[in-house]
């Protein structure tokens, strides 16, 4: 642990205490973010221990009907809100964004701190609402009149709730964009900046114009259900339908919110180990741009089913589709990266290989019921669950794990376990897919979301994906085992392990408190990778060799 | 003799484009047909089902490929080439992909539209059909079913509530738990919500509607092979959810009309293919 | 470098307020412009339920309801007024005058307040209430949050009045305080202005 040096009479915290409280170093905010989310994630899995349980068998025989519906709702939102969004965004773009852009912290560092620490207090308040006086039952989209109608107490628990992680991802939304415009070290141009950056600068937009109006929606359901206005409620005049043109306008945003910073993620992870440069940086940075722009257009494809107009499903089904464009280019241009590269099969690298079969599949479930026609028969369904696990588990899940394998020796100073990583990541590839796979098939021949019970015809296909689930838990433990037992034995990482040649990799394991001893170095080729050999030594421990503080210009 | 890699290519292409068309046309992962508009909806799947065969097989072969092919090998210390971009081949791969996607949009609309979703709902010609000034908010309009004309649709009151379907002929008078319906004539559903969102959906018709409180929608079809198939609730309605199913039976015309007579109060004079609506 | 080089770093990495860290530009007016851009998605978020609702809901005849022009247009002026007089308030400071700016503040205040005293008359005379129908909640949700608005920013006002004053923290050098509640005041007007256009105007 990295003792600060800072000589003026702070009474901040040494050591790991630093963790539990108000630290504005984001560094300590990025970790923060990121154990707090895992603690959520594995709250979340409890709850879909739960589902699975209950999904054994066809009747509703484990888990009282109105406990299962809060068991859903709260899997849903706590899984959303409480791991993905916080730890993609916020662990990992508080850790790196600094190192990224040259500088010593955030733009606004005590703005980080309160974001973070939005996020316990609201999970708390989430989660005790299961145990104290029942929690939301309506899903985590809450649609009217089922929210209106279902106990009070729960559902405005959960909108309280989500207004405040809602508040905490926009205070980073604004971090992120003032410090990745703004913050940039002098000489560093926009397009040298690492991919993350831009996946972060474009999911921050996102945020920032989406999510506020999630906020208002909530607000306004709220009054729906306190005050007995009608805005959605159409016993008293409301507009159902309504609700789920707003709810939408952000949360498909939302997805993007999940996924995005995973692409940029990837962008970092892969060149790296493939010793390869980023293929076609210029089209991934406009893909990101075409991805941000496309994902505030397509809400309603979410809403094919409820009555919208003909004409307006059309538009919805050819903008949702043509998102695959852009998302496409990102992917060929990580295959093109990986093609003729020095590939290094760690579990990082593995990680990533299995976010991009997993993202692909996924994907083209999109593209498919992006087709109004198709939707209408696997809307709602177990078809639907398939797909966007696949996407957001089997994507960014996948990608966040890969992130930890890669840059646990620079926040913590050591490597993890090469053959547990290995095992983690096999037992999770087919866990995952024998979870999911099977549900495409069960919603195309009849089986709804959000049941506890279904047609007996559809037992031990359930069964199969309950096991799939049952080894998904399982493969946590090794990944446990391994990230604490090698804080305390793993072995000394040294500064740049991977000899990558992005900033992070450019001082010490763990980073001191000023995020480099000097001036922040200088990197103009962040995937630099790729010279002859004998061109460059890549012998050198710490890649700080590679680069004269101040001057970048090796090539 | 060394095959050159671009006739390589191009034989693993058509080995997997073959693959993939043959895939989308034999594995069949769909319940059985019931309705004139599932044979239509199933063409749409065979469709996007081989290409995504196609991309996922040439994808997933490709990263196995690399995998095997570019593994650093023990000992090795050297860089990949130093390859940062090949505008030719982006344009490429946006190119295709931006035509395939077109492609797919395009054809599925016209499936769409085979599918009677394009038909405006509030349409003169359905006078009669709806009731009162009432405004239809979302589905399919009767107008739009393949056939000829001189069948009237056979129309049927569809109430949702928490946690039954019930279904009411206007014409003969029957309320009923479940829908029974002639082979071959159209069907249109008249459908309201008492209380939350519920969605009325049959797989074997490859059709779904949500029923919504406060806006009537209307769900039109032609059933064309009899049997019993499963109405199922497809938005979460409660604890219930799950248990909110109704069957439709598919009936010959004959046996039909055995059971109209034998459930109306007050039985139509004439067969119900023949009434006026 | 040396150890004191590392310690001064450390010490601006640790800064409090970085409004005097130097050689930093502030980047708090920008920070707080996103916030505003974030908080004006709410309010189009409101105004396009309304704008939908109009469109798709409209009320049982006999219902529709001519709101009265004169009020809200005095309050409009109003709010315009006060975004000058703001703007005056900044440009006194910039000349060192605390006094003037502090009269220009005061008069904002209390052409704000006035604006909020000319909503809860208008308010009182309406004929319908929270709950009557659809146009009726609509109306009071955007018209409340946006009052809301008017309150807190009235309140910084009355607090940057106070930090005005001769000895006071808001100085030449230390104008961000100032300046962000005027940023802000004129965010809230200009919301005014739309929804005055969409549910007086339409």
């Amino acid at each position: 642990m990295t003792l600060s040096l800072n000589p003026s009479p702070s009474l901040q915290p040494q050591g790991w205490l630093r963790y539990l409280s108000f630290s504005t170093d984001h560094k300590v905010i990025g970790l923060q973010y990121l154990v707090c989310g895992f603690l959520f994630y594995l709250i979340g899995g409890a709850l879909a221990g739960a589902i699975r349980t209950e999904l054994l068998t066809p009747i509703s025989d484990f888990l009282p009907r109105e406990t299962y519906n809060e068991v859903l709702t709260l899997h849903g939102t706590v899984m959303i809100f409480l791991w993905i969004v916080p730890v993609v965004n916020g662990a990992f773009g508080n850790y790196l964004i600094p190192f990224y852009v040259g500088a010593r912290d955030m733009a606004f560092p005590r703005l980080n701190a309160v974001a973070f620490w939005l996020i316990p207090p609201a999970g708390i308040l989430l989660i005790s609402s299961y145990f104290i006086t029942g929690a939301a039952q309506s899903g985590w989209t809450a649609y009217p009149p089922l929210s209106i109608t279902t106990p009070a107490t729960g559902q405005i628990i959960w909108i309280l709730s989500v207004l405040l992680l809602g508040g905490s991802s926009i205070f980073g939304g604004i971090n992120f964009i003032a410090t990745i415009l703004k913050l940039r070290r002098p000489g560093l141009g926009l397009m040298q900046l690492p991919m993350y950056c831009w996946a972060m600068l474009g999911t921050s937009i996102l945020v920032v114009l989406s999510t506020p109006v999630l906020a208002g929606t909530l607000v306004l359901l709220s009054f729906d259900i306190i005050a007995h206005t009608g805005f959605f409620n159409p016993a008293l005049g409301g507009n159902a339908v309504v609700y789920q043109h707003l709810f939408w306008f952000y949360s498909h945003p939302a997805v993007y919110i999940m996924v995005l910073p995973a692409f940029g993620l990837v962008s970092e992870i892969l060149p790296v180990h493939a010793r390869k440069p980023l293929f076609g940086y210029t089209t991934m940075v406009y893909s990101i741009m075409a991805i941000v722009f496309l994902g505030l257009i397509v809400w309603a494809h979410h809403m094919f089913t409820s009555g919208t107009p003909p004409w307006m499903r059309l538009f919805f089904t050819i903008a949702t589709a043509f998102i695959a464009v852009p998302t496409g280019i990102k992917f060929f241009n990580w295959l093109a990266t990986l093609w003729g590269g020095k590939i290094s099969l760690n579990t990082a690298m593995l990680f990533c290989c299995g976010f991009i079969v997993n993202f692909v599949f996924g994907g083209i479930t999109g593209v498919a019921l992006a087709q109004v026609p198709f939707d209408i028969h696997v809307h709602d369904t177990y078809f639907v669950v398939g797909h966007f696990h696949y996407i957001v588990y089997g994507g960014t899940v996948f990608v966040i794990f890969a992130s930890v394998y890669h840059w646990y020796p620079k926040v913590t100073g050591r490597l993890l376990n090469e053959p547990l990583g290995q095992l983690h990541f096999w037992l999770t590839f087919i866990g995952f897919n024998l979870c999911f796979a099977p549900q495409h098939w069960l919603g195309l021949n009849g089986m709804p979301r959000r049941v506890a019970e279904y047609d007996p015809q559809f037992t031990l296909i359930n069964q199969f994906s309950s096991a799939g689930a049952l080894l998904m838990a399982i493969s946590t433990l090794p990944f446990l085992i391994n990230v604490v037992m090698s804080a305390f034995n793993g072995a000394p990482a040294g500064d740049n392990p991977w000899k990558a040649l992005t900033p992070e990799w450019l001082t010490s394991s763990p980073p001191p408190v000023e995020n480099w001893h000097g001036e922040p170095p200088l990197v103009h080729e962040p995937y630099g990778y790729g010279v002859a050999p004998g061109e460059l030594s890549l012998e050198a421990s710490s890649g700080r060799d590679l680069w004269t503080l101040g001057q970048g210009d090796q090539r | 003799m060394r095959i050159p890699p671009a006739i390589l290519t191009l034989l693993t292409g058509m080995a997997l484009v073959l693959s993939g068309l043959w895939i989308g046309q034999n594995v069949n992962l769909l319940p059985a047909d019931a309705s004139a508009n599932a044979p239509v909806y199933d063409e749409l799947f065979k469709v996007l089902f081989s290409i995504g065969a196609i991309l996922f097989i040439g994808i997933v072969g490709l990263i196995l490929y690399s995998l095997v092919r570019f593994r650093r090998r023990a000992g090795e210390t050297g860089d990949g080439a130093a390859i940062e971009g090949n505008l030719p081949l982006e344009i490429v791969w946006t190119a295709i992909p931006a035509v395939v996607v077109l492609f797919v949009g395009i054809y599925s609309y016209d499936i769409y539209d085979r599918m009677g979703g394009m038909t405006p709902l509030n349409d003169h010609s359905m006078h009669g059909m709806q009731h009162s000034d009432e405004r239809t908010w979302g589905g399919i309009s009767p107008v739009a079913l393949e056939g000829d004309g001189a069948i009237a649709p056979l129309p049927v009151d569809v109430t949702a509530m928490q946690f039954a379907f019930i279904f009411h002929y206007p014409d003969s008078d029957i309320t009923s738990g479940e829908l029974h319906v002639p082979v071959g004539q159209p069907v249109a559903l008249q459908m309201k919500a008492l209380d939350v969102i519920h969605a009325f959906w049959v797989p074997q018709f490859r059709l779904k509607q949500d029923v919504i409180p406060g806006q009537p929608t209307l769900l039109s079809f032609t059933p064309t092979r009899a049997g019993q198939y499963p109405i199922v609730c497809a938005e979460l309605c409660g604890p219930y959810h799950g248990g909110m199913r109704s069957t439709v039976v598919v009936e010959e015309p004959e046996s039909f009309a055995a059971w109209v007579a034998k459930n109306s109060p007050n039985p139509p004079a004439e067969s119900p293919a023949a009434v006026q609506s | 470098m040396t150890s004191l080089q590392s310690d001064s770093v450390a010490q601006e990495a640790n800064a409090t307020d970085h409004g005097h860290t130097d050689g930093h530009a502030d980047h708090r007016i920008f920070g707080l412009a996103t916030f505003l851009v974030a908080d004006g998605m709410t309010f189009a978020g409101f105004f396009a339920a309304y704008l939908t609702f109009r469109a798709v809901n409209p009320l049982p005849s006999g219902h529709n309801y001519e709101l009265e022009l004169l009020l809200p247009t005095i309050n409009t002026l109003l709010l315009l007024v006060s975004s000058f007089t703001f703007h005056r308030a900044g440009a006194a400071l910039r000349r060192g005058n605390h006094p003037l700016c502090q009269r220009w503040l005061l008069l904002t205040a209390a052409l704000g307040f006035s604006f909020l005293a000319g909503q809860m008359k208008e308010y009182f005379a309406l004929p319908f209430g929270l709950t009557d129908n659809l146009f009726a909640s609509t109306f009071y949700a955007i018209t409340g949050f946006h009052g809301l608005h008017v309150t807190l920013g009235g309140l910084m006002i009355l607090i940057v009045w106070w930090q005005s004053r001769e000895g006071g923290r808001i100085t030449i050098e230390n104008q961000f305080p100032l300046e962000a509640a005027e940023l802000y005041w004129h965010f809230v007007d200009g919301i005014w202005v739309i929804l005055y256009g969409l549910l007086y105007l339409l």
